[in-house]
């Protein structure tokens, strides 16, 4: 008789404890500052088109006639500025979401995502909120903010208005052991080549969390652009590093339902020069948009990996009931 | 030989590189921020030995090495190869300088190998941890002393030169750690 093993648990029930506890603390968080907790559907019948965010796929079957294409959402992004287009002031949800190919020591398929929106807030202030919920939740020091052109001054002596895709080549090749000389990708991707292998390493021996913030325009997501004190346009965008790992992205968001068209048509375009699918635009963000999305800041905080840092572990799995290879 | 696509890769995976065999190490999946995929691989050269990092994008395929690894009873040498046998199908393999330099001080008739075969030929072959060998000349030993400090050079009938303690004498049979090159004990019958 063979007897498999493989339905025990990825992490131990005393993780699965300090993660109930946690899940516990943000809402203890975000119920002390009136915030609403919501929930969205998770099925979707539009999809994010960002380049290199891949949807599952699956069908719903009505009986006795055609299947209709549905997605697993890979953040419950567009539901939720539905929701603040129809005035539900300050939300937030711990949700599950799903990515495409993407598994490894920190990536599962599938996980839980705190994703939160303020209208309250600015920019700076929704950093700070982060912050807050960091050394709440986790006992983090404070954290500090870097601007991602300073990070580049700072750790390679590079400024990112005056280099170009050579110069960035040539920094990445000589400071990144085993990347290939015909390594191919366009400015951003040196950038974001040289940010996790080279800059990331290096914040992460500051031992506290950091907060990278005004990325390039051309990495804006779905972030406001707006100008920097030097007069640089810029994304309102951030990232939060802590633990060496990737832990929050957030945004001023773009409320201008016309440019975000753009931006996805333009994903489409890139999605489609690459061999993959273009995505279903949601025509209902956008009409929401246009309806009106009040002034607001968002972000979304992996918080498996958070648990990570609590556990004080090295795999995702250890802090999964069930990694992807149980599941 | 079959290729393999990066969400394959694993530890122990054999592959070629460069017109090498290796062995990956370590595989670590990277999505920076919003960008686009790629893995980390820390690989062993397996002709070399040595260890190196390579990036893959997500997605890209190496081809497959023919690489196992079989126990063997080391045989005998002459003047250019080192001859091992399959105890049970009795095939006999030579290897050559570069393929023992690892076990090169560690080689006795009759005691097993682990051998890297490539295409069917020895690529590396790897000592036990653990190997009992006689000393074969060292200073007098000193009579009552066993305790471990100071120590001498012993030579054992590998041709290896381990420190051991004072106390041992030429004709005796000693365990010794291969990875460390160093004295464990006195071996047991």
């Amino acid at each position: 008789m063979t007897t498999q093993q493989d339905w025990q648990p990825t992490a131990s029930i005393d993780t699965l404890k300090r993660r109930a506890q946690l899940l516990a603390d943000v809402r203890r968080f975000f119920a002390e500052r009136d915030v609403l907790e919501v929930e969205t559907p998770v099925l979707s019948q539009a999809a994010p088109t960002a380049t290199y965010l891949d949807s599952f796929r699956t069908d719903y079957q009505p009986p006795g006639s055609k299947a209709v294409s549905c997605y697993l959402q890979t953040s419950p992004e567009f539901p939720m500025k539905r929701l603040l287009a129809a005035g539900s002031g300050d939300i937030y949800q711990i949700a599950k979401v799903f990515r495409n190919g993407e598994c490894g020591r920190l990536h599962n398929p599938e996980f839980t995502m705190l994703e939160w929106y303020r209208p309250a807030l600015d920019y700076s202030a929704l950093m700070q909120e982060v912050d807050d919920l960091l050394q709440r939740v986790a006992a983090t020091p404070a954290a500090i903010r870097i601007s991602y052109h300073q990070a580049f001054q700072q750790y390679l002596d590079l400024d990112i208005e005056q280099v170009d895709v050579q110069i960035l080549k040539r920094a990445a090749l000589s400071l990144i052991s085993g990347l290939p000389d015909d390594w191919q990708t366009d400015y951003d991707g040196w950038l974001e080549m040289l940010m996790s292998e080279v800059i990331e390493p290096q914040l992460s021996q500051l031992n506290k969390p950091v907060m990278v913030y005004d990325f390039p325009a051309s990495q804006a997501q779905l972030a406001k652009i707006h100008h920097n004190a030097d007069g640089i346009a810029v994304a309102a965008r951030f990232e939060v590093y802590a633990g060496g790992l990737e832990l929050a992205n957030g945004y001023d968001e773009c409320l201008d339902a016309a440019e975000l068209r753009i931006r996805f048509e333009a994903d489409n375009q890139r999605r489609k020069q690459q061999g993959k699918p273009a995505m279903p635009i949601d025509t209902r963000l956008l009409a929401a948009m246009e309806k009106g999305l009040p002034p607001c800041t968002g972000v979304a905080l992996g918080l498996d990996r958070l648990m990570l840092l609590l556990a004080d572990k090295t795999a995702l799995d250890a802090v999964l009931s069930f990694g992807f290879d149980r599941s | 030989m079959a290729s393999y696509s990066t969400n394959e890769f694993k530890s122990g995976l054999k592959f070629m590189l460069d017109g090498d065999p290796c062995s990956i190490i370590e595989n670590e999946f990277v999505k920076p921020g919003k960008g686009q995929a790629f893995n980390r691989v820390k690989f062993r050269n397996l002709k070399t030995g040595r260890v190196n990092e390579r990036t893959f994008k997500s997605g890209d395929t190496v081809e497959g090495a023919d690489v196992i690894e079989i126990d063997l009873e080391y045989s005998y040498n002459d003047s250019e190869f080192w001859y091992f046998m399959d105890p049970t199908t009795f095939e006999q393999y030579a290897a050559d300088a570069n393929a023992i330099a690892e076990s090169k001080d560690w080689l006795k008739e009759q005691y097993t190998y682990t051998v890297t075969l490539w295409n069917g030929s020895p690529l590396l072959v790897f000592p036990p941890n653990f190997v009992n060998l006689a000393v074969v000349e060292t200073d007098p030993g000193v009579r009552g002393d066993t305790s471990s400090g100071g120590g001498k050079p012993a030579t054992l009938e590998t041709g290896a030169v381990v420190r051991v303690p004072l106390f041992i004498e030429i004709g005796e049979v000693l365990k010794v750690d291969t990875r460390t090159s160093s004295y464990v004990e006195r071996a047991k019958d």
